[in-house]
């Protein structure tokens, strides 16, 4: 559907985009994620011809991107484009939404029907004669939604689709793109920074960290396997751990950890320095006696510093020997009767350690 | 003082008994500077629109004569237009010195840097996003173009409401080409400048008041346009 082939593109002096490659297939939710001004909007931007990719070679639909602006305009009729910040044309809703069935000539009977149907897709049944200086942050956004839709694209293009949005309407809007993209089966492109939306909608994940792709995967590559120290923060990873490998027996490596020896699956030799990731969910925390198990395990004796209470979860600190970040729930943590300077037990599955070497994770 | 206010009672007496001819010299003025406002929007409006769309060397520059051609005093364009069109000027074959004609064109010539600058302006105010919405939804170049200039139709409209201001108050163009020729060219602000030096002052008060009431009008639409 879309292929980028080491696309560089600066402004003036600022690069924003550095050596981009990648390729997004038909019927599938792409979504591009990191910290805002990484470069996510201009990726979309040179998707949507809006800008030259300036370096390397950009191909949409099969066909390369330096064409005619006559060839373009044809191209990108194929394709509806969300501004982060949408902006409305004055006068009303239905002239917005309109306006993309009159650049392709519609006539105006089915202007009419398609508009009716958008709008009642969006959630914004008859708002056609709202004056656009009228709406909200949300309903301006489903208005800029819904004329993207009006001419049936093949290829939506999301820039941040609900960052000015609160958690209703965000959730009404992912709910519509996910639909979108089951029913109709429209590809969509989306970018965003928020790691939980991009887990709910990708099909495969983009993470965009200054200027370039990072990793790309799917959520739950990018989520248990990350590549590097920078996505794995991102992805909320919060034990990242530097260590070498002591010892590999079959698969199983010995990890020293300032001081402390962790198991995990990795294939590397021993006397590598790696990387270790363990999302702070599979971390348990337990305050019996430590007890042996079948399963390949690390269980380390543990020292809390600190409770925080984090909505419905519990994130607990603890000083094993090396510092350690576990979420619990809150229900557990109050059974458990944690407290700080208590000593208790972590314990985490070997397969729970995500192990990258350090020359990769950079 | 008691001339003056002799004039102003003789003025609404002229007014209210819809005196043929200041009839007739309002009705010439509105004529002759809405013709001009016309011409000068079909010149300046597309000329502002390929200023704004097209890059070009010069530019900046080009602007920059606009906005001093603003100020433009109306007897340089008076005589501007007056040396091409006399007898012996470059469209002197046309005959159009001291005819209406030649007053609307003297006119247009004053008001269309206001207009193409208020255009530029206007379109100017239509921000990057907008554009971007319009490429972005598959509009052509043309398409894009119209649709920009419809979404700053409001502060173009404002442009055209100054420059008929202008036009229609403005005395050097309409003198020099004009010649106040009565009944054929006298136009408001003629009539008031001829009449005071003969001495008819209830006359003048009375076009005077006149032209104050259509700036009037001209403000108030102005006003409106705004407030949309």
């Amino acid at each position: 559907m879309i292929r980028f082939d080491h696309v560089s593109r600066s402004y003036g002096e600022k690069e924003v985009l550095c050596d981009i490659s990648f390729e997004v297939r038909e019927g599938e939710i792409f979504t591009l994620v990191g910290p805002s001004g990484t470069g996510k909007t201009t990726i979309l931007r040179i998707i949507a011809m809006l800008e030259d990719p300036g370096a390397g070679t950009v191909a949409v639909m099969g066909t390369d991107t330096r064409i005619s602006e006559t060839r373009r305009v044809a191209l990108r009729r194929q394709m509806g484009m969300v501004f982060q910040k949408p902006a409305a044309l004055r006068g009303s809703v239905a002239e917005n939404v309109a306006l993309g069935l009159k650049f392709r000539k519609f006539p105006p009977d089915d202007i009419s029907r398609r508009v009716s149907e958008v709008l009642d897709l969006v959630g914004l049944s008859g708002y056609e004669g709202r004056k656009t200086s009228t709406l909200s942050g949300g309903e301006l956004q489903r208005v800029a939604i819904a004329r993207a839709l009006a001419p049936g694209p093949r290829l939506l293009l999301l820039d941040e689709p609900t960052a000015n949005l609160d958690p209703v309407a965000t959730e009404k809007i992912e709910n519509l793109i996910l639909s979108l993209n089951e029913e109709s089966g429209i590809t969509i492109v989306l970018s965003t920074h928020d790691m939980a939306q991009a887990q709910r909608l990708a099909s495969r994940i983009a993470v965009v960290l200054d200027r370039k792709i990072c990793q790309l995967g799917n959520p739950f590559q990018i989520f248990y396997q990350p590549g590097s120290r920078e996505v794995a923060r991102m992805v909320g990873i919060d034990n990242i751990l530097a260590g070498e490998i002591v010892a590999n027996e079959g698969g199983l490596a010995f990890i020293d950890v300032s001081g402390v020896i962790l198991h995990a699956p990795c294939s590397l030799d021993p006397g590598t320095r790696v990387t270790l990731f363990v999302r702070p969910e599979d971390l348990f925390i337990g305050t019996g006696a430590i007890t042996a198990h079948s399963s390949p395990r690390n269980v380390l004796p543990a020292t809390i510093l600190r409770l925080i209470p984090q909505g419905p979860n519990t994130r607990i600190t603890v000083d094993a020997g090396v510092r350690l970040t576990a979420v619990i729930t809150r229900q557990s943590c109050e059974e458990l009767g944690l407290s700080p300077g208590m000593p208790v037990s972590v314990s985490f599955k070997a397969n729970a350690v995500h192990v990258v070497p350090v020359e990769k994770a950079g | 003082m008691n001339e003056i206010i002799d004039g102003f009672v003789q003025a609404f007496q002229l007014i209210i008994s819809l005196d043929p001819e200041v009839i007739e010299i309002t009705a010439r003025s509105l004529l002759i500077s809405l013709a001009a406002t016309a011409v000068a929007s079909l010149v300046a409006i597309p000329l502002g629109g390929l200023i704004h769309f097209r890059e070009f060397g010069g530019k900046r520059g080009l602007i920059t004569i606009i906005q001093t051609l603003y100020a433009l005093p109306t007897v340089v364009a008076g005589l501007f237009v007056f040396l091409l069109l006399s007898r012996a000027g470059p469209l002197g074959f046309l005959g159009l010195l001291f005819t209406p004609t030649g007053m609307v064109i003297g006119q247009a010539v004053l008001i269309i840097p206001v207009l193409a600058g208020m255009t530029l302006v206007a379109l100017s105010g239509v921000k990057k996003t907008i554009s971007d919405e319009i490429v972005a939804l598959g509009a052509t170049q043309t398409q894009a173009i119209l649709t920009i200039i419809k979404e700053a139709r409001f502060a173009i409209i404002g442009g055209i409401i100054l420059g008929f201001g202008r036009a229609i108050s403005e005395v050097g163009a309409a003198m020099i080409i004009g010649g106040n020729i009565r009944g054929y060219t006298r136009v408001l602000t003629t009539a008031i400048a001829l009449e005071t030096s003969m001495g008819n002052i209830a006359l003048s008060i009375a076009l005077g008041i006149i032209l104050l009431g259509i700036a009037m009008v001209v403000t108030v639409a102005l006003f409106l346009v705004q407030e949309r």
